[in-house]
């Protein structure tokens, strides 16, 4: 069996390290570190549902961090459940409504390109005779509302379409959407996974007229092992978790208190000077993207551009190389990113999402996820600049595909 | 056993990797061969040099992940100065326990490389030789039979999802 820690040995610890993969994880800046941890032995380390002094402590952090959340999303009433990541308040979204209103509906809605932990439990409703029907996208990723419109019907019981698409960065636009479903039917309820939307656009449940929405603490910079759903009020779930019940009675277990503590500083920190830090995101982002366009040659931009791409988010398609090894190439080098190339999947397919939007297979194979963050700076993106164009060359002098490619080109000038 | 799958490598294949070894195409090669396809994401050359019974060189190219490259680099060290039918008897766990061990979701790029030699061996048989020995099977090996499996796949994913390759 192999051992990681011979291949961090071998791997070593590059000089310089630009991480730019916060899609899947983040990192978490000392000042959240710091708000979580008295709360593991200083105070609140008690369980927030039991009467003694420690317990209240605990249960303070959850109410704040609550109020805290309700006020950025716009939330005046309803209920937030925490969750221990956005995962788990996906599924409580999907199967919770479904099983809620499984004698009167059966049909549930989604895009093509939503996260797994929409499409999986999704799908796993359909042995149980509901009925999953996926909206597909257009070659920027949006849904189109006529589209959507057609679909719905008096069987469909929900709609779930996430805010902003966590691989290529579309900004759906929920309210339009919204709108269309509850205009031809008010009692199918609207989902949206909000994850990657959070910190990056405004979010206003009253406004979109949303009924379910999804957070998670990581994707903003917070500790991982937090996750909420808001839940508009008079909407029925059935919960899908059952266990000893501790503040909330659509979610059991002792909630996680000194990541919550976390979740909330981090919020404090994405929310104060909010379209100083979007800005600056956007800076980064399109450095990125020109410097790389400007660089590399055959490279494709995945998704829109402009104000409808998530301030954070770039992805591209190096041809002629795979994903994978881009990765591991650019780790040596102390960049950090993802692929969604079927190599560095447990299911060694491509990015669902990459094809939905109407690229190849090879052209998935070689896409690359960077995300940018405030707590970059424009000399991290020009290391990442200096470094890529030298990667992705390695590479293609590996790969027989660029030869060939190039010569089926010289081929068909000559003819 | 752990059913955990990390997407970890040894410190070899991460050498190999970084530095590979006989990499690149082979103008003079007696014999060449690709298996797998770009749409899989995985594509190997072989080169062969070959001077009688011997194979007396061998270079490659790779489309794919760390793990591909590493395999595709070591086959070609392992079949240096092998005669044809030492090559042949190559498996793919040969393979693996030469980069000292593989991922289990990995163990594909090791039977890919596998897959590209016997071709390129098969092919030295039926197009330069024109004969075939003994101990070359007629029908396809278990490891060409995969590289075509999955070339095969791919043609089937395209049709189900609608893609155009």
């Amino acid at each position: 069996m192999v051992k990681v820690s011979e291949f961090l040995k071998e791997h070593g610890k590059p000089p310089r390290e630009v991480y730019l993969d916060h899609e899947n994880c983040g990192w978490v800046p000392p000042e959240v570190v710091e708000a979580m941890l008295p709360y593991f032995n200083k105070k609140g380390y008690g369980h927030p549902s039991i009467t003694n002094l420690p317990g209240w402590e605990a249960y303070e952090v959850i109410e704040s961090t609550i109020e805290k959340i309700n006020k950025s999303i716009n939330a005046r009433d309803g209920e937030l459940v925490l969750t221990h990541n956005g995962t788990e308040a996906n599924n409580l979204a999907i199967i919770g409504s479904a099983l809620a209103r499984s004698k009167e509906r059966n049909k549930i809605i989604i895009s093509a390109i939503e996260h797994v932990s929409i499409i999986f439990p999704a799908r796993s409703l359909e042995e149980n005779g509901y009925r999953v029907v996926m909206i597909p996208v257009d070659k920027e990723g949006f849904v189109d509302p006529y589209m959507l419109s057609t679909l719905i019907d008096n069987e469909t019981l929900m709609v779930s379409i996430q805010m902003v698409n966590h691989e290529i960065g579309t900004i759906q636009n929920i309210k339009e959407l919204v709108e269309t479903v509850k205009d031809k039917d008010d009692r199918i309820i609207f989902h949206t996974d909000a994850v990657d939307a959070y910190g990056r656009i405004n979010i206003d449940v009253e406004e979109l007229g949303i009924d379910l929405l999804t957070l998670s603490s990581h994707k903003i910079h917070g500790p991982r092992g937090v996750g909420a759903l808001y839940v508009r009020e008079g909407l029925k779930l059935k919960p899908i978790m059952h266990g000893a019940l501790s503040t909330q009675k659509m979610w059991p277990s002792v909630e996680n208190v000194p990541a919550i503590a976390g979740f909330s500083r981090a919020i404090d920190l994405a929310f104060t000077n909010f379209e100083d830090n979007v800005e600056k995101m956007k800076m980064l982002r399109d450095m990125l993207i020109e410097g790389i366009l400007e660089e590399v040659p055959e490279v494709l931009l995945n998704g829109p551009t402009g104000e409808k791409r998530a301030p954070d988010n770039v992805n591209m398609s190096f041809l002629h190389v795979e994903g994978e090894s881009i990765t591991v190439e650019l780790s040596l080098r102390g960049i950090y990113v993802s692929s969604g190339s079927a190599c560095t999947s447990r299911v060694l397919e491509p990015s669902h999402v990459i094809l939905a939007i109407g690229r190849k297979y090879e052209e998935a194979h070689g896409s690359i996820l960077f995300k940018t963050s405030r707590y970059q700076k424009v000399e991290d993106i020009d290391y990442v600049l200096s470094q890529v164009p030298a990667a992705i060359e390695r590479l293609r002098t590996i790969s027989p595909l660029v030869r060939e490619s190039r010569g089926i080109l010289k081929k068909m000038v000559g003819t | 056993m752990s059913t955990r799958t990390p997407l970890i490598y040894t410190p070899k294949i991460l050498d190999l990797f970084r530095n590979p070894r006989n990499l690149g195409r082979m103008e003079d090669a007696t014999v060449s061969s690709q298996a797998g396809s770009p749409a899989c994401g995985d594509v190997i050359t072989i080169y062969l040099k070959i001077d009688g019974e011997k194979i007396t060189d061998a270079s490659f190219e790779s489309y794919g992940c760390a793990a591909n490259i590493a395999a595709a680099s070591i086959i070609t060290e392992m079949v240096r100065n092998k005669t044809l039918k030492e090559a042949w008897s190559i498996t793919w766990e040969d393979v693996t326990n030469e980069l000292g061990g593989l991922p289990s979701i990995k163990y594909h790029c090791s039977i890919l490389a596998v897959g590209g030699l016997k071709r390129a061996i098969r092919k030295y048989f039926e197009e330069v030789r024109r004969e075939r020995p003994e101990w070359l099977p007629e029908n396809l090996s278990k490891e060409e039979r995969q590289a075509l499996e999955e070339e095969e796949l791919i043609e089937k994913i395209y049709r189900k999802y609608g893609v155009a390759p």
